[in-house]
């Protein structure tokens, strides 16, 4: 590949169209705000969206209660794919055992809250999140220095050791798991318990908002463009001077924190794990929920966390059907949007003026490649 | 576990290991052929061969008719009636995956790659209409009928969307590949007669002590397995290295453009990729009923996986590679089960992979399908 091609391929942009996004930004900045404060306050009012005519037949769950659903799967699994999504969408490394993080994270709090000492909640979290980070290097240090696909099937292979070890090791709790994990604090009149699942959803949502706006500083940071650089094309990034591994340990730490941070959640909300909650199979969903909203969307990724989550729930009434529905959907969605629901799109100033897409493959296609 | 007992069954351990290994090489192929060419994870490769176990049963009972016990003793056959039968159940096995793997291509793949596809169309419409008309009634043969109603006109305006040709990213032929790999599993899961039980296959082969090796008791079946697999593999190689059609899959391995504009029909070749990955899949299929006489739907997963793991541990798109990895993969799980203890198995297969790539980032023998060296 020619260093013109490299340059091409660094600022083609992955989509040509002006979204909502454009839109909402080109408005004055009063009612910008207003409109993402109406956003966010009907995000925390969702509990009562059943009752909403329309909505509520769109987002109504048969047979199981919606805000269990919420609480239970759509925050923690829109809050996975957010984590995923700094690795797999933003720096473009194939994670296939981003369990194995959400793993850690929950049974750090599982150890640290009952199995083996009696900490508050709260204080666990921080320790989870450190620890998650730091299997995330541990995971990272040795591996990343392997390509594409050989970092798949390794990773894949780091969430089964995890789930296997859990599973083998007593002081873990066996696979009998671990019981009576401590629940987050009461909050005036948010009291955590198994009768209201509204005060987790508030809890999960605020962790959410907080992340996203986390993430969005970093991903206009130094890092996130450095992240751009080796996800278009590696070599051609480190030759500019960024210092590839530094920033897929990065990567790859930061994604774990976030995915032991939904652990915690996790196992704060049903205070039993064991290791059979953390299959192969959900790392497998997590990516699906990612390349399902759009591959390096941070709003996809919350897109695809959600309808992944939410849809097997909404098909209840399939019975047991709903799985098959869900892997045709799947495909269906792949072969009419391969960009993703809401494809990545590249800032306007930076697309070259005379652009125009391509009808042969690209540098990411599936056939073609230098 | 003390040492003794490990030096008393390690030639046990080998010649389970060796057959082990000869399954996992054999579906590992699969996984070669299509990343060699396509640079693409076939993740629904494992349930091809989930599918070709259930092609070997029902050959066995419903067109053969061998019933799972007679008298209360299995249906053993002796001769040439059970070379006919074996040799029947292998290729019911390897139409059947061969044909679902190219299917698979058609469907899941190659409209993603933006050229046109009549079968792949039909067959996303008829999937879109069934999936669709179970939000209306679960009644089986109702929903297959307005799937059927359906498939005309929405096939129609699925080939002009498909005919844009537009190149999809490489992510999403992953998950068109989950998505396919979890509707073919699930399909098998609802429609076939016992749901999500196991089925037993019927054990024609009495599994008798061919003869002694070093001590250890060597079982026909495995005796089967092993040549089997290596017959299988000598066909590929000679197929890849010496037709004219071999040549195309190596050709457009090294250079998709190139070999377009020499006139080599890609999209044919990389039918043929599938097909054989999928004729591969169906002997493992076979072989994997004959040695543990059962199937389920969901075996396919974790072998998928740990064949997945044998291919990168050889070097993927590397023929030999396959092998090996495939062969050290079943070795070393057996191996180390006998000294870690059984519930590690899957722990000492990941952790290999991990050390192998850490000292070859590109497993043991490279990737090398392109470079004809094969």
């Amino acid at each position: 590949m020619s260093l013109s091609d490299t340059f091409k391929t660094l600022t083609k942009p992955a989509h040509a169209v002006s979204g909502i996004g454009d839109k909402i930004s080109e408005l004055p900045r009063v009612s910008r705000w207003s409109l993402v404060a109406l956003f966010i306050v009907s995000l925390y009012l969702m509990p009562w969206w059943p009752e909403v005519p329309v909505l509520g037949w769109l987002v109504d769950t048969p047979g199981t209660s919606f805000e269990g659903v919420i609480t239970d799967k759509v925050v923690i699994y829109v809050l996975v794919a957010l984590g995923l999504n700094v690795v797999v969408g933003l720096a473009g490394l194939l994670d296939l055992g981003y369990v194995g993080f959400y793993a850690v994270g929950a049974y750090v709090v599982g150890v640290l809250s009952s199995q083996h000492a009696n900490l508050p909640w709260l204080v666990c979290v921080p320790i989870a999140v450190a620890v998650s980070m730091l299997a995330g290097v541990i995971l990272g240090t040795p591996t990343l220095r392997l390509r594409g696909d050989y970092l798949a099937i390794v990773t894949l292979g780091f969430g089964e050791i995890i789930r296997i070890s859990a599973n083998n090791a007593d002081w873990l709790g066996g696979s009998r798991g671990i019981s009576k994990i401590a629940k987050p604090p009461n909050i005036g009149p948010l009291k955590f318990g198994i009768l209201d699942a509204k005060p987790y959803f508030f809890l999960g949502l605020t962790v959410i908002l907080i992340t996203v706006f986390f993430l969005r500083r970093l991903e206009n940071s130094r890092v996130g463009r450095a992240w751009n650089a080796v996800r278009e094309d590696e070599d051609a990034a480190e030759l500019m001077g960024v210092h590839t591994f530094k920033f897929k340990l990065w990567a790859f730490a930061i994604g774990a924190a976030i995915g032991g941070l939904a652990g915690t959640l996790y196992a704060g909300k049903v205070r039993f794990i064991n290791p059979s909650n953390f299959p192969l199979q959900l790392s497998i969903l997590f990516i699906a929920a990612v390349v399902l909203g759009g591959t390096g969307n941070m709003w996809g990724a919350v897109l695809g966390g959600a309808v992944v989550a939410w849809m097997p729930e909404r098909f209840r009434g399939f019975a047991d059907k709903r799985v098959f529905v869900f892997g045709v959907a799947l495909v269906l969605v792949m072969v009419f949007r391969p960009q993703g629901l809401i494809p990545r799109k590249i800032r306007k100033e930076r697309w070259l003026a005379n652009w125009k897409p391509s009808q042969s493959g690209d540098a990411d296609s599936g056939v073609s490649r230098g | 576990m003390s040492d003794w007992l490990i030096y008393r069954t390690f030639w046990d351990l080998t010649v389970t290991g060796v057959a082990l290994g000869s399954i996992y090489a054999l579906v590992a192929l699969g996984y070669t052929l299509v990343y060699g060419v396509l640079r693409l994870i076939n993740f629904a490769h494992s349930e091809i061969f989930m599918v070709g176990t259930f092609a070997t049963l029902i050959t066995a009972t419903n067109f053969i008719g061998i019933p799972l016990l007679e008298e209360g003793n299995y249906p053993y056959r002796t001769g040439f009636t059970l070379v006919a039968i074996l040799l029947a159940c292998i290729v019911g096995g390897m139409v059947v995956s061969g044909a679902g793997a190219v299917l698979l291509e058609r469907v899941a793949y190659r409209p993603l790659r933006g050229s046109g596809e009549h079968v792949g169309a039909v067959v996303l419409a008829f999937a879109s209409v069934f999936t669709a008309s179970l939000i209306f009634t679960d009644h089986t043969r109702l929903n297959l009928i307005i799937g059927l109603i359906g498939t005309a006109p929405l096939s129609v305006l699925y080939l002009r969307i498909f005919r844009r040709g537009r190149q999809a990213p490489r992510l999403a032929f992953l998950i068109s590949a989950i998505g396919a790999s979890t509707a073919i599993a699930e399909a098998v899961a609802i429609w076939s007669p016992r749901d999500r039980e196991q089925y037993q296959t019927p054990r024609v082969l009495e599994k008798k002590v061919l003869f002694e090796f070093l001590g250890t008791e060597v079982r026909i079946d495995y005796v089967l397995v092993i040549v089997g697999a290596i017959l299988m593999m000598t066909a590929l190689v000679l197929f890849v290295n010496r037709t004219r059609l071999g040549r195309g899959v190596r050709a457009v391995a090294q250079d998709v453009e190139t070999a377009k504009i020499l006139g080599v029909n890609v999209d044919f070749v990389i039918l043929i990729t599938f097909l054989l990955g999928g004729v591969m899949a169906g002997a493992a299929a076979m072989m994997f009923t004959l040695v543990y006489d059962q199937t389920r739907f969901n075996i396919g997963f974790l072998l998928g996986v740990k064949s997945f793991t044998a291919a990168v541990l050889g070097g993927i798109g590397n023929l030999r590679g396959a092998l090996l990895g495939g062969l050290v993969l079943g070795l070393g799980e057996n191996y180390g089960a006998a000294i870690f203890g059984g519930q590690w198995k899957d722990v000492i297969a990941f952790v290999l992979l991990l050390v192998v790539l850490m000292f070859r980032p590109t497993g043991i023998l490279g990737e090398s399908l392109a470079k004809a060296r094969v």
